[in-house]
């Protein structure tokens, strides 16, 4: 029975609105907009927001990184012709992080350096990263092929490197890397590992973060096409810790530097804050000059989600808008329906209408207008970020509890602003509606 | 809830409707204006009544009152043994939807719908269910001669047709009393004459009919002829058939 009425209210509905197709239509498309856009904000802020977090994900979310970073050069230092500039992090560091913090579970120096390598008559400019055996723990680096490096490596400071599968790709082309020889600088390293490379988004993570030290070194590694990773231990001995820098306000400068950076990593993500606040404590102790840097992928990870947070806010508000304003074009349009219907109205009362049936049919015929545009919008507002990805080269993401959300603020809007003029119509006298013309 | 069975109590020489003292009354600022005054009449089941009367009578308002569209200021009103007078808005609507069938001058069918649908309304109010008054509004336009025309709208037919559509839907829910409010007043008279052919008919088949109308010629069909005047009763007379 009561599916029934519901079958015969829904085709009736249905009916008056196919009377005022354009009406209809018109009245909807401001639903439909609404809907649409907040589907389309939420899943272009959504879609910032995870590349955000997935870019910082990548550094680690236990992890603290320590960077070594140009100080601010003395005014003294200007004019001379060789200087020997010495500052960052050094191996006493790395130690006294090991020794004197607790909850450090893992404990990775790398040294890094921009160079070019050789193989074959193939040239490429890449990262050259000093490390250990253990830097995977703290990375999401993988070895595919091969292996990494061990510490027998380290110890006997072996020539050997790790490439990544964008060296892959620039040098080797069809050729299996495993095995072959590479040159970098005036040695010959042999490939023992290959290993995925840093994902785009990780590196550009890096690359904005490594843009804001100073050192030249640094600068360049934006321009290079891979990482490729030696023993720490190898690296110091044949590249030694020196490098020339040419600058256009001091000439030719020599500076010193023995780690580009220490990550620390701790056991859980509670001990992230305070362990950063040790750290800082003991390195403010051995550095005088400001000389190094303390990025906590965990704390960049949660500015990140309040931006995000602001921007769906501010954008979910917009959209919210745009719904309240399709929704009051709506009300505005069922008022002229039941004055325009007065007499319907008068004729169904007198053939046995309650009151309760003339809301009924009125509000569902709002709901089915409304139901119908967020039907359309939601097709509509997850085209829109699948068109924003296509040619907007931007991250979108479409979740469903957005769609739930639109689909449920356009039944909300519906009887929100359905209920006032069906309750009206059901208010209207009988005898005085049966004689409006 | 009531009920709105035949009691048992119910005889057949009781009223199907019965108007004791009738009276009603419009507030117009501080005037009171007496549109009704001590209305008493007996109607029984199939009879066929004219109301007639100038207009500015109180016709329209016995019309209302009779359709339960109004209630009474005071007096009682009782149609098949119900009391309307006291009834609140949900229940005048079922009383309405139950025992009135209402033919209305301009026809008053709902532009949207078609035949069928629009013989369906009164049945939709009343918990018929789907197959048996899909089934009962085809029979109801056969009968009114309209078998042809099921998926018309009305804008699709004559004005003589509408009024038949209106007819077929105030008899689909086997009302009490038809109720007719000019029912020919928009018509040419070929048409006319049909629809009074077809009232007739009805009323040969035993229903209870109540025709409001100033035309005499009309008045001339029905059993019994209630005359108002300023609000009273003035005269009742029955014809001779």
């Amino acid at each position: 029975m009561f599916l029934y009425r519901l079958k015969r209210t829904v085709k009736l509905g249905v009916k008056s609105l196919w009377m005022h197709r354009l009406r209809s239509t018109l009245t909807a498309l401001g639903i439909i907009f609404g809907v649409s856009s907040v589907i389309a904000m939420l899943a272009i802020g959504e879609g910032a927001s995870r590349d955000a977090q997935e870019k910082i994900a990548q550094l680690g979310s236990k992890n603290i990184i320590i960077k070594t970073i140009k100080p601010p050069e003395d005014q003294s230092s200007i004019g001379q012709q060789q200087t020997l500039v010495e500052y960052g992090l050094t191996y006493d560091d790395a130690e006294r992080f090991q020794n004197g913090i607790p909850n450090v579970q893992v404990l990775v120096p790398n040294r890094r350096l921009s160079h070019q390598a050789l193989y074959r008559n193939r040239r490429a400019s890449i990262e050259v990263i000093g490390t250990v055996p253990w830097y995977p723990e703290i990375s999401p680096t993988r070895v595919r092929f091969g292996r990494f490096l061990s510490t027998i490596d380290m110890h006997y400071k072996r020539g050997v490197c790790i490439v990544d599968e964008r060296v892959v790709r620039e040098l080797f082309g069809f050729d299996d890397p495993l095995g072959q020889d590479l040159k970098i600088g005036s040695d010959y390293y042999r490939v023992v590992g290959v290993a995925t490379e840093q994902s785009a988004a990780a590196s550009a993570a890096v690359n904005q973060l490594e843009q804001r030290d100073a050192t030249g070194a640094k600068k360049a590694a934006g321009a290079n096409v891979g990482g490729i990773y030696i023993p720490l231990t190898t690296v110091k001995d044949r590249f030694g810790e020196t490098t020339m820098q040419v600058s256009a306000a001091s000439g030719q400068t020599l500076e010193r530097v023995e780690l580009q950076e220490i990550i620390v990593q701790v056991q859980s993500i509670d001990m992230v804050l305070g362990t950063r606040r040790s750290v800082e404590t003991l390195i403010s102790r051995f550095h005088k000059k400001n000389d190094y840097e303390i990025v906590v992928p965990l704390e960049l990870m949660r500015q990140a989600k309040d931006i995000q947070r602001i921007f769906t806010i501010v954008l979910g508000s917009i959209a919210a808008i745009s719904l309240l304003v399709g929704g009051i074009g709506i009300m505005n349009i069922m008022m002229a329906t039941v004055s325009e219907r007065t007499r319907e109205i008068g004729i169904r009362r007198a053939l046995g209408a309650k009151k309760r049936d003339i809301v009924f049919q009125f509000l569902s015929e709002t709901l089915l207008l409304t139901l119908a545009g967020g039907v359309l919008g939601i097709v509509l507002g997850s085209a829109i970020p699948y068109f924003v990805t296509q040619f907007g080269q931007m991250r979108t993401a479409v979740t469903s509890g957005s769609l739930v959300l639109a689909f449920g603020i356009s039944a909300a809007v519906g009887i929100t602003f359905g209920l006032y003029p069906a309750i009206r119509a059901a208010n209207m006298d009988p005898i005085e509606s049966l004689r409006h013309e | 809830m009531i009920e709105f069975r035949e009691s048992p109590k119910a005889k057949a020489d009781m009223p199907t409707l019965q108007m004791k003292n009738l009276c009603k009354s419009y507030q117009l600022g501080t005037h009171e204006l007496r549109v009704l005054r001590d209305i008493n009449v007996s109607i029984y089941a199939g009879e066929y009544v004219a109301i007639m009367g100038p207009s500015g009578s109180g016709k329209s308002t016995l019309l209302n009152m009779i359709g339960c569209l109004d209630r009474p200021t005071s007096g009682d009103y009782l149609l098949g043994g119900q009391n309307v007078a006291v009834l609140d808005d949900d229940q005048l609507s079922m009383i309405r939807g139950a025992r009135i069938g209402f033919v209305f001058q301009s026809f008053n069918l709902i532009a949207q719908l078609n035949v069928v649908e629009n013989i369906e309304i009164p049945m939709y109010y009343q918990n018929f269910t789907e197959h048996e008054s899909n089934r009962r509004a085809r029979e109801l336009a056969h009968m009114v001669g309209l078998g042809d025309r099921l998926g018309h709208r009305p804008s699709e037919l004559s004005g003589g047709q509408q009024q038949r559509v209106a007819i077929a839907r105030a008899l689909s829910n086997d009302p009490l009393i038809v109720l007719a409010d000019e029912p020919t007043g928009n018509l040419d008279s070929t048409s006319g004459a049909d629809i009074l052919t077809i009232l007739d008919r009805l009323h040969a088949e035993g229903k209870t009919l109540i025709i409001v109308t100033h035309d005499e010629q009309i008045a001339t069909c029905a059993e019994r002829v209630i005359r108002l005047f300023d609000g009273r009763i003035a005269k009742e007379e029955y014809n001779k058939r």
